[in-house]
């Protein structure tokens, strides 16, 4: 087929302008993936009981600003990372900074705490299944986030991968706020984070494959 | 400034005045072309069929862009996205880092030497879902309009461009696959 022949076929028909808001059918997804995940955990580890009484406590908007301002930062991250040519610009450092304020908070709370109060600052009481859950709550989203991502332009595919993992890692850590019955800057500092890097390390894997287009 | 005129051609035909959009894609081949030509010198007969399969994900993808945008940036992306994803089929990833280039130089030469392609596209076609086929036979080489071609076929409008969507990014799949 020469050039010119596809250039036709590609310019003929009615509707060229059909294409639409591209980001439609990503918002949609993850409005979904972001319902789905709430739905599984009110039903697989139901809301905590407490959480009328928690919400009072500083700590626990601590903990979900941490979540939902590494949501919105990876937010960005995907659209800028779908569209070919957009360069991430100073997203990095933005990530960054609700990472070093928890940081923060966790440091001055290890170094303020008695030395025989530490480890349970860190640990809590369900340091073992937090990451896990975690990455549970992300599925929904990451699944939505990949399939919405497929019909854009990604062209750094592992990055983009990552980015998806991202965001999907941190709503789940917003939906899983709601739930956690822990409130130490210390624990949200590590197992958090671990809860929201095991997606993205799985997104940045898997990004190659299901993303090429 | 090319890319401004450029630009005001993909913009044109966004809105659905495919003349422009015809124009647009025809000036852009040449760029692509030389872009391509430039990057895959010991590779010069598969210069063409990448030239066409940028096209083809060009237009599959127009969607994404955003007219604030640069075109140069958004082409160049693009571009270099499918070579690089072609060299790396051919596992030639020594010389990758030879395209580390930047976009703003993408409009500055053009190149009107085609050779010939050695992927058939149209022969892909054959192998798309009868709906997608003929949804595409009948809008885009018949030339029918959308509600001329819903009618031959008996599907909605909506449907029928349903197919042509889905088609085109069948065929890029394809294309993506047979090389």
């Amino acid at each position: 087929m020469k050039t010119n022949d596809l250039i036709d076929m590609l310019a003929t028909g009615a509707n060229l302008e059909q294409a639409g808001d591209p980001w439609r059918r990503l918002v949609h997804a993850i409005g979904f993936g972001t319902l789905v995940s709430t739905i599984l955990m009110v039903k697989a580890i139901p809301v905590n009981p407490d959480l009328a009484n928690v919400m009072q406590l500083l700590a626990f908007w601590e903990k979900l600003g941490f979540a939902a301002a590494i949501a919105a930062v990876a937010l960005l991250m995907v659209f800028r990372l779908s569209t070919p040519g957009v360069r991430l610009g100073n997203l990095f450092p933005a990530l960054m900074a609700p990472i070093l304020a928890i940081w923060i908070l966790a440091g001055i709370a290890l170094a303020s705490a008695e030395p025989g109060a530490r480890a349970s600052l860190f640990f809590g009481n369900t340091w073992k299944v937090c990451p896990f859950l975690i990455t549970m709550l992300a599925t929904p989203v990451f699944a939505a986030s990949f399939w919405a991502m497929r019909d854009l332009a990604p062209t750094n595919l592992r990055l983009a991968g990552a980015a998806a993992g991202l965001f999907s890692g941190a709503v789940g850590a917003v939906v899983y706020c709601f739930h956690c019955p822990e409130l130490t800057a210390p624990f949200i500092a590590f197992w958090y984070l671990l809860g929201i890097l095991i997606p993205t390390a799985v997104g940045a894997v898997v990004g190659e494959r299901l993303l090429r287009w | 400034m090319s890319a401004e005129r450029l630009q005001g051609l993909l913009i044109q035909g966004l809105e659905g005045d495919s003349q422009a959009y015809r124009v647009f894609l025809s000036d852009l081949t040449g760029y692509l072309r030389s872009y391509l030509m430039r990057r895959l010198s010991s590779l010069p007969d598969d210069v063409e069929d990448l030239v066409q399969e940028s096209l083809l994900a060009i237009h599959n993808k127009r969607h994404t862009y955003d007219r604030k945008q640069p075109l140069a940036a958004w082409v160049h992306a693009i571009a270099r996205y499918k070579l690089v994803d072609f060299l790396r089929g051919r596992a030639i990833r020594d010389s990758l880092n030879t395209f580390l280039d930047e976009e703003d130089a993408f409009f500055a030469t053009s190149s009107t030497d085609a050779t010939e392609a050695r992927r058939d596209i149209m022969k892909l076609l054959d192998q798309l879902p009868e709906k997608q086929r003929m949804a595409i036979i009948h809008t885009k080489l018949d030339g029918l309009s959308v509600e001329e071609a819903a009618q031959m076929n008996g599907m909605s409008e909506s449907a029928l461009k349903v197919g042509v969507h889905r088609g085109m990014k069948a065929l890029a799949a394809m294309v993506g696959e047979t090389r």
